[in-house]
């Protein structure tokens, strides 16, 4: 359901303030969403003054900074620091990507960090992506095929069959572009998102898969695939520079080739 | 101890606008004004064929300064609406989905809608003589 506002116990308050020490240069603002399940009661937004002369270049140095050394509390995913996990995903200066990858010096001003879009909050910038997941999982992510494979060897595929696969298989699954889509906003226990959707193309166009029907007929709903309206928020925030509009585009153009 | 009820995070109010989200916004409150233009012309239609009174008193209200805003604001849903549905109809067709494509695209059917809605009523005030 399309609800523009956010819920009264969702609004963000005015948070702390954490001063850098007088006489600091490099002093840049990052103001950052927290909520603490503990605490309960509404999220704020807190602000921490950050000194990059003693500072990573990237946007996921300076949260790790404020961990170590202005407030332990502060709670975040990150893992690989290189872009390949996904896990340090959030809405950074006002759209979604990965901590790691992002150079502050990109963003002018205060840095403003949410977590990502229209997700439950667990703590701070980690948000609830059991739905998002289930619904990955749903489009059977897995190769699927009734024919036997040949005896003691991999399935066999033409380097032009793999080829269609590229800008497909290096999703990483960090939801930037699902949680971006308006769409997704107001439609997510419906709608799959953008990120599911271009794994199920991923699957769809595999030429080892032999489910191909089975995946459209699963798509072929008013909801899952034809809630995206190509608003292609999705391919303008997708850290890894993949186009899920275009799979989605491909996966619609199958819909109507195989009514003939 | 209980969890609180956990909280949503924001959203609309903190993403950064887009461009072509806001042409996808416009796409829809122009096909919104479609809705309520065809209102409009169908009290047109059943005024001309109810009779000179009828007609004119429609008349009066698009004469009017307010009503010409609103006639202008139909015009200009009907060819921005139409632009942007040919847009859609190449995505269908499997074109236009690189950024920069998609973001010129959405340019053009901006303009085009522009220029088409200063046409028409370029053409109408011509078509009465006060051009």
């Amino acid at each position: 359901m399309v609800a523009l506002t956010l819920p009264k116990n969702s609004k963000v308050h005015r948070g702390r303030t954490h001063k850098a020490a007088a006489g600091t240069a490099h002093v840049r603002r990052f103001r950052v969403y927290r909520w603490d399940p503990e605490a309960g009661g509404n999220p704020s937004l807190d602000t921490f003054e950050v000194d990059l002369a003693a500072c990573g270049p990237m946007v996921l140095d300076a949260l790790n900074k404020i961990k170590d050394e202005i407030d332990a509390t502060l709670t975040f995913r990150r893992s690989c620091r290189e872009g390949v996990c996904g896990s340090c995903s959030m809405n950074i200066d006002g759209t979604n990507t990965l901590a790691c990858v992002k150079p502050i010096e990109d963003i002018g001003g205060d840095v403003t960090i949410y977590p990502l879009p229209h997700l439950a909050v667990i703590k701070d910038l980690v948000s609830d992506l059991t739905p998002f997941f289930a619904q990955y999982a749903s489009i059977q992510p897995w190769l699927s095929a009734d024919s036997a494979p040949p005896p003691a060897k991999e399935r066999r595929q033409s380097p032009d069959d793999r080829a269609r696969l590229d800008g497909l298989w290096e999703c990483i699954l960090c939801a930037c572009c699902s949680t971006a889509c308006p769409s997704y906003w107001w439609n997510s226990e419906r709608f799959l998102g953008p990120a599911t959707l271009l794994q199920a193309y991923r699957w769809i166009v595999d030429s080892r898969d032999e489910h191909t029907g089975d995946r459209l007929d699963y798509l072929e709903d008013p909801f899952r695939l034809y809630r995206c309206h190509t608003i292609m928020n999705c391919t303008s925030t997708c850290p890894k520079g993949l186009n899920p509009a275009k799979a989605i585009g491909a996966i619609k153009k199958l819909m109507v080739e195989r009514r003939g | 101890m209980v969890t609180p009820q956990r909280p949503l995070s924001p959203h609309l109010s903190v993403y950064r606008f887009q461009w072509t989200m806001a042409l996808s916004i416009l796409h829809r409150l122009t096909g919104l004004g479609l809705g309520a233009g065809l209102v409009l012309l169908t009290w047109w239609l059943a005024a001309a064929a109810t009779g000179p009174d009828a007609f004119a008193s429609v008349r009066a209200f698009t004469g009017s300064i307010p009503g010409r805003f609103v006639v202008l604001g139909f015009t200009f849903s009907l060819f921005y609406h139409l632009c942007n549905g040919i847009r859609h109809l190449a995505w269908d067709f499997g074109f236009g989905y690189s950024l920069r494509t998609a973001h010129a695209s959405g340019w053009i059917s901006l303009m085009a809608a522009i220029a088409l809605t200063l046409l028409a009523w370029m053409a109408g005030y011509a078509a009465r003589g006060a051009l």
